[in-house]
C-alpha cells in the first residue's frame, strides 16, 4: 500500500481456531504461555477492538479479563492490562512481557493460587486472518481522509494494528502513506492516537477529525 | 427471514454487506454442500433453512442434503447425542453397528458432489468414508456441546472426525484433542426472522396486555423451557428480593412440556413456588410463538437467563438483539455475550441476580447503556451475516493451508 501513489484500503477477516489448549490455574497459564503460537497471543491481546468496536471494556486484553473475573488475581489483572502493546514490535516480545509478569506475580505471591472449575477454563484460541483489497482507493490526501470514514472495522483494525505488529511494518499504514505523501506532519499526529486506549468507533473519529483540521471535506 | 443478502444491508450495515461480497468472489467457483440428518425441525434445520438461500443469493452453487435413516438409527443417534452431552446412557455395541449399517447405506444412496462438503453433526459423520471416491474438502460442524462428553461415544466417533479436512465447534469450550484443525464459529440469530424483527410499539403492548401483563409496569422476563438447568426457581427467588425494593411482575415463559416429564414437574414446581402471587406469570407457549416470544421481550424491562449450565444461549442474544438489559448466569455461551458491566451482567446466585435487577431497575439511563450496548455485540458478533462470512471464510481457508495470515492479491476486472 505504501511507497505508492494511491492508499489501497485493504480489510482483514478472520476466522477463529482453538488450539485445544486450555489452563485453569496461573501455574498452568504460566506453562502454556511459550508453547502457544504467536497468532494466539495476537488473537487473545487484540481481538476485543474488533468484536466489541464500540465500547472500551475494563481490560484491555483476555487474559486480563480472565485472571480477575474467573480468578480474581485483581493485582495480576491490572498489571497484565496496563501492559502497553505500543511498546512492542514483535509478537515475541509480547509474550515475554506476558510471561513475566505473571512470572514476577507468582514469585512474590506466597499463598496457593486459585484453580477454576473446568468450566470456567481459559481456552487458548488463534486467528486465521485473510486480508484482500476493500476495492476503495484514495488518490489523495483529501480523497484519503473521506474515504477513512466509510471504511469497515476491520479495515481499520488491519490497517493499524495487524500492520504493525503482525507484518512488522513498524507503525501504521496511514501514517506510513501520509509521511510518504509529503506530510509527514498528519503522519506524526496519526502515530500519536494510541489505538490502544481508543474503540475503533473513538479511532475512526478523531482521524477524520485530523483530516477535517487539515481542510479535508467533512 | 429473507432470501436476499440486500435486505440485510439496512440492518448490518452497508460494509459488513460489501465485504460478504467481496469473499463471496474469492469462493464463487466452489459448490458449497450442506449435509445432515433432518429437514424440518431442530436448530439445524432451521440454520440451513436460512442460510442456504443466501448463500445461493451471494452466487455460491449451493446444495443441501439429508441422509435416511430408519426409527432404530434415530434411537441410536439421540442416545449418542445424549451421551455426547455428558448425560448417562446405555451404550450397547449393537448400537455402533446400527450406525454403521446406516452409514454404509447412506453412503451407496447419497450423491456427493460439492467441493466443500459440511457435514452437520454425528448422525452423516461416517460419510466421511465417500471423501476418497469424490474428493473436495470436507469439515465435520458439531452443534452439541461436547464438553465433557462419553469417552466411549466420543471415541467412536473421533475415529470419523479425524478422517475430515477439519472440525467446527460453537464454543471454545467444546474444543478437542484432534490432530485436524478446529475453527469455532458460534451461533447466530437471524434478526429479519419473527423472533426478531422490529415490531411496532402498539403491536408489543397489544401482547403483553393479552399475557395478562401490565405494560405500564416493570416487568423480569426468563424465556426458557421449563429445565432445572435454567434456574427458574432462582429466577422466582430473585423476583422477591426484588419486590421487596421495586414495585415489578415477573413472566416466566416457555415452550410447552406435555413430550418432557421432566420439565412437567419443574413446571409443577414453579407454579407451587408462585403461589397466588397476581404478579408472577408462569406461561406455556405454544410451538410457533415466535411472534408472541419477540413482542413478550420487547415489554419487558429486564431479562434474566441464570441457568446454571448452558450451551450458547442463543434466548440471551435474542434479547440483546431487542436493547435489553440482560442478568445471566455466568456459565456456557452467557460468558461470551454478557461482558460484565458492559453488555449485561453475569451472575452465580438468586441474590446477585437481585441486586443487579434492584440496581437496573432504579436507574434508566444504565439500562439503556447496557442495552444499546448489548445491541451493537450481538451486531457486531452473532447475526446471520457474521455466521455466513464465517462459512465463506472456511471455503477461502480450505485454499489456502499452513498459514495463520493469507495477504489475498485483488481480483482482475
Amino acid at each position: 500500500m505504501t511507497n505508492q501513489k494511491s492508499f489501497i484500503f485493504d480489510t482483514e477477516l478472520h476466522l477463529v481456531r482453538l488450539t485445544g489448549v486450555k489452563v485453569r490455574s496461573l501455574q498452568e497459564l504460566r506453562a502454556a504461555l511459550p508453547g502457544v503460537p504467536g497468532s494466539s497471543i495476537f488473537f487473545h491481546t487484540h481481538q476485543e477492538y474488533l468484536t466489541h468496536p464500540f465500547q472500551r471494556s475494563a481490560h484491555s486484553n483476555d487474559f486480563a479479563r480472565w485472571v480477575s473475573q474467573t480468578l480474581r488475581e485483581e493485582a495480576l489483572a491490572e498489571k497484565l492490562a496496563a501492559i502497553d502493546l505500543l511498546a512492542f514490535t514483535t509478537i515475541r516480545q509480547l509474550r515475554d512481557a506476558i510471561t513475566q509478569a505473571v512470572d514476577e506475580y507468582l514469585g512474590e505471591l506466597g499463598r496457593p493460587t486459585y484453580e477454576c472449575r473446568p468450566e470456567e477454563a481459559f481456552h487458548f484460541c488463534r486467528s486465521r486472518s485473510f486480508v484482500l483489497p476493500t476495492g476503495l482507493v484514495a488518490d489523495d490526501v483529501g480523497d484519503f481522509f473521506q474515504k477513512v470514514a466509510s471504511i469497515s472495522n476491520a479495515s481499520l483494525y488491519f490497517h493499524f494494528f495487524e500492520a504493525r505488529l503482525r507484518l512488522h511494518r513498524r507503525t501504521s499504514d496511514f501514517s506510513r502513506w501520509l509521511s510518504d505523501r509529503g506530510r509527514p506532519e498528519l503522519a506524526a499526529a496519526i502515530d500519536g492516537l494510541n489505538p490502544y486506549v481508543r474503540t475503533l468507533d473513538e479511532l475512526r473519529r478523531d482521524i477524520v477529525r485530523l483530516g477535517t483540521d487539515d481542510g479535508a471535506p467533512a | 427471514m429473507s432470501e436476499h443478502i440486500e435486505d440485510y444491508r439496512p440492518v448490518v450495515g452497508s460494509q459488513v454487506i460489501d465485504e460478504l461480497l467481496l469473499l463471496a468472489d474469492r469462493v464463487r467457483h466452489r459448490r458449497l454442500q450442506h449435509i445432515n440428518s433432518t429437514s424440518v425441525g431442530g436448530g439445524v434445520a432451521e440454520i440451513l433453512t436460512q442460510m442456504v438461500p443466501l448463500f445461493r443469493d451471494l452466487g455460491i452453487d449451493t446444495t443441501w442434503d439429508v441422509i435416511k435413516g430408519n426409527q432404530a438409527f434415530f434411537a441410536v443417534t439421540k442416545a449418542f447425542h445424549n451421551a455426547l452431552h455428558g448425560g448417562e446412557e446405555s451404550i450397547t455395541e449393537e448400537m455402533f453397528e446400527v450406525f454403521r449399517v446406516t452409514t454404509a447405506m447412506n453412503l451407496a444412496d447419497l450423491n456427493t458432489f460439492g467441493d466443500v462438503v459440511v457435514v452437520h453433526d454425528p448422525q452423516p459423520a461416517g460419510l466421511i468414508a465417500k471423501q476418497s471416491e469424490v474428493g473436495g474438502r470436507w469439515f465435520w460442524r458439531c452443534h452439541i456441546d461436547v464438553s465433557t462428553p462419553d469417552p466411549r461415544v466420543w471415541g467412536f466417533l473421533r475415529d470419523y472426525v479425524a478422517r475430515y479436512d477439519a472440525s467446527i465447534f460453537s464454543m471454545p469450550d467444546f474444543a478437542q484433542q484432534l490432530t485436524i484443525p478446529q475453527f469455532m464459529v458460534t451461533p447466530s440469530i437471524d434478526p429479519l426472522s419473527d423472533k426478531n424483527r422490529n415490531l411496532p410499539d402498539n403491536e408489543v403492548r397489544a401482547v403483553v396486555e393479552d399475557h395478562g401483563l401490565d405494560p405500564d409496569r416493570p416487568i423480569l422476563t426468563q424465556i426458557s423451557r421449563f429445565d432445572r438447568l435454567k434456574d427458574p426457581l432462582g429466577v422466582l427467588r430473585a423476583y422477591r428480593m426484588v419486590r421487596r425494593r421495586h414495585d415489578c411482575q415477573l413472566l416466566l415463559a416457555g415452550g410447552g412440556a406435555t413430550d418432557d416429564p421432566e420439565g412437567e414437574e419443574v413446571l409443577r414446581e414453579v407454579r407451587d413456588a408462585a403461589g397466588n402471587d397476581p404478579d408472577i406469570h408462569v406461561l406455556e407457549l405454544p410451538p410457533f410463538s415466535d411472534l408472541a416470544i419477540n413482542a413478550l421481550v420487547r415489554g419487558s424491562t429486564i431479562v434474566m437467563q441464570k441457568s446454571i449450565k448452558e450451551g450458547f444461549g442463543l434466548t440471551v442474544t435474542e434479547a440483546l438483539w431487542k436493547r435489553k438489559p440482560v442478568i445471566g448466569g455466568a456459565v456456557g455461551g452467557i460468558r461470551l455475550q454478557l461482558l460484565n458491566g458492559v453488555t449485561g451482567f453475569l451472575v452465580h446466585s438468586p441474590e446477585g441476580a437481585a441486586n443487579r435487577a434492584v440496581e437496573l431497575l432504579g436507574d434508566p439511563e444504565l439500562r439503556a447503556a447496557v442495552g444499546a450496548a448489548g445491541h451493537e455485540h450481538v451486531k457486531e458478533n452473532f447475526l446471520t451475516t457474521r455466521h455466513i462470512r464465517d462459512y465463506l471464510l472456511l471455503m477461502l481457508a480450505m485454499e489456502h493451508d499452513g498459514t495463520d495470515l493469507s495477504l489475498l492479491p485483488g481480483i482482475a476486472g
